[in-house]
């Protein structure tokens, strides 16, 4: 057992814990720090991937910006943070039985990809992810359209919460 | 290779000799070493801090026309050890009906979003405890974390105004990162790499002479992120009773206020990596890594200073005409001179060298210029609209 994999599986103890919590606690507002918690560990899951501008993004935008968002409605929509009725409603054993189905699923599908038991490549000396990332996103050859046209579909919902929530004097 | 010349690596190198002879595991060793650098640096912040807090004091008395602290110690100096001593040994409590977990974690989370800053920062070309390629991202997301820890202040406190301090803080905060990283985004442009160190390395001349506005818009977007004055509407105690941090006592307050002042001494010493060459001086830092840390640390409380000096100089701004300010003149300001310095970086790039920095000094002035002229217009004709109903 490597070092890496005793940090990954700690790693994910603490991501999967964080999530398990963010469903049970009865506590909104400790809901949306759990949430927190478990977008942190997934920050760190992708530095250990050598994905380091992915992890400090993954900060960024959804620590940053998504969580404080979703604070920030709580607290200014709610009397009272906890939640008064049960946890669970009628219907709780057919996603109980889609959850179980996508599980397996998902096993099997992992299991039978046979990548887990190689060694990953090495990475190159001298890649620079970055710069390579900055290249794909702007070249005509890459991605620069579906980047521009992302950036038109911000801008409009932009101008649509604005329009939404303007105060005409 | 040795001591004077590369004082980290020479002491690692020992510490894994002494640790191997004592018969560890190599992967262990290395991972105790790399605790040993972290706590060594957290703690040399730590007593740093202290002495900022007498800094602060002294400088803010003498704008006061004052002289401060001057009665523990030989001007003062034992006046920090008494305030540190005072604040532990303060009751501990939390406030009825306060979330207790998010309470008590929320003064630690503050400290850390600072301490982590200093993973990144190059106090010499061989000093520097990660070179992260990504360094700017990383202060951007430090700052996340701090936002963080000051909804999760004002939200557990269970106090009406504590909450809206926060809000208001947070609301500040969010906003004038937009602004931040588009001024972060110049130094890139201007020398190809996100990491610190090769922003440094890159700055024969220095950025402030080739792009003086993006500096100037860093630095006030840096004082608004640290929530000190002019933007301190949250925690004035004259218009919020101290916002977020009412209900905190004792050292957990004392975390936020020296978290606060050792954030400041960070912004100072991020403003002279990015805009002052950093550990540069003329090829000071070739001679010795320890002088290189010497010029930083002078930059760094140069900064400081400057940051202190706006702060005891200027009068607090309104919560409206601080976001007003940034969302409808330093945002667009900001993007624009990101552009024209984009542009001309690129027109300029081959050409000599007083040329090309008369020219970005020139494109800077120019946009600042014209961002004035246009807000001097749009002031005129709102002043114009409100004098017409005014009768007099």
């Amino acid at each position: 057992m490597t070092a890496e994999q005793i940090i990954f599986l700690i790693v994910a103890l603490v991501t999967l814990g964080s999530a398990f919590m963010v469903v049970t606690t009865r506590n909104l507002i400790h809901a949306a720090f759990w949430l927190v918690a478990t977008l942190f560990g997934v920050a760190v899951v992708y530095a250990l991937l050598n994905a380091g501008f992915l992890a400090v993004v993954q900060v960024v935008v959804y620590i940053g910006a998504i969580a404080i968002l979703f604070i920030f409605a709580v607290m200014l929509t709610r009397k009272d943070a906890r939640d008064q009725g049960p946890q669970t409603n009628k219907t709780w054993w057919i996603g109980a039985l889609l959850a179980v189905g996508a599980f397996f699923g998902l096993v099997s599908l992992v299991l039978g990809w046979g990548g887990s038991s190689k060694a990953a490549a090495g990475i190159p000396s001298g890649f620079d992810a970055v710069g390579l990332l900055g290249e794909a996103l702007t070249s005509p050859n890459a991605y620069v359209l579906p980047f521009e046209v992302a950036s038109v579909l911000l801008l409009a919902a932009l101008v649509g919460a604005v329009y939404v929530a303007f105060n005409r004097k | 290779m040795n001591f004077w010349n590369d004082p980290l690596k020479t002491a690692a190198d020992w510490l894994m000799g002494v640790f191997m002879g004592w018969g560890m595991n190599e992967v262990v060793a290395h991972i105790l070493i790399a605790f040993l650098g972290v706590f060594l640096l957290i703690m040399l912040l730590m007593v740093l801090d202290i002495f900022l807090v007498w800094i602060e004091r002294k400088v803010v008395a003498r704008f006061q026309d004052r002289i401060g602290p001057n009665r523990l110690g030989p001007f003062g100096l034992i006046q920090p050890f008494a305030d540190i001593v005072k604040l532990l040994i303060k009751e501990d409590f939390t406030p009825g009906g306060a979330d207790k977990v998010v309470y008590n974690i929320a003064p630690m989370l503050s400290m850390m979003s600072v301490l982590i800053l200093w993973a990144i920062v190059p106090l010499a070309p061989v000093i520097l405890s990660v070179d992260l390629n990504v360094g700017l991202l990383y202060l951007i997301a430090a700052g996340a974390i701090g936002t963080l820890s000051i909804i999760m202040a004002g939200w557990s406190s269970n106090n009406k105004f504590a909450m809206i301090g926060a809000f208001r803080q947070v609301a500040v905060m969010v906003s004038f990162e937009v602004p931040m990283l588009a001024t972060l985004l110049i130094p890139t442009i201007l020398s190809g790499s996100m990491g610190l160190n090769g922003i440094v390395q890159a700055q024969n001349t220095w950025f402030v002479f080739i792009a003086p506005l993006a500096a100037l818009i860093f630095l006030i977007a840096a004082i608004a992120e640290l929530g000190r004055a002019p933007f301190d509407l949250s925690e004035g105690e004259s218009e919020l009773v101290s916002g977020y941090n009412i209900e905190y006592a004792g050292m957990k307050f004392g975390m936020f206020y020296a978290g606060e002042l050792l954030h400041a001494f960070t912004f100072g010493g991020f403003w002279a990596i990015l805009f002052f060459g950093g550990y540069r001086f003329f090829g000071l830092e070739q001679v010795s890594p320890f002088l290189a840390v010497a010029v930083m640390v002078f930059k760094a409380m140069l900064g400081y200073w400057i940051i202190m000096w706006v702060k005891y100089t200027m009068m607090r701004i309104r919560i409206d005409h601080m976001l007003a300010f940034n969302w409808k003149f330093l945002t667009p300001l900001a993007f624009v001179l990101l552009m024209v310095v984009a542009l001309a970086n690129a027109l300029l790039a081959g050409t000599p060298a007083w040329l090309y920095i008369s020219g970005m000094f020139l494109s800077n002035v120019l946009v600042g210029w014209a961002a004035l002229e246009v807000a001097r217009t749009v002031s005129r004709r709102e002043r114009e609209k409100v004098e017409g109903v005014v009768t007099t």
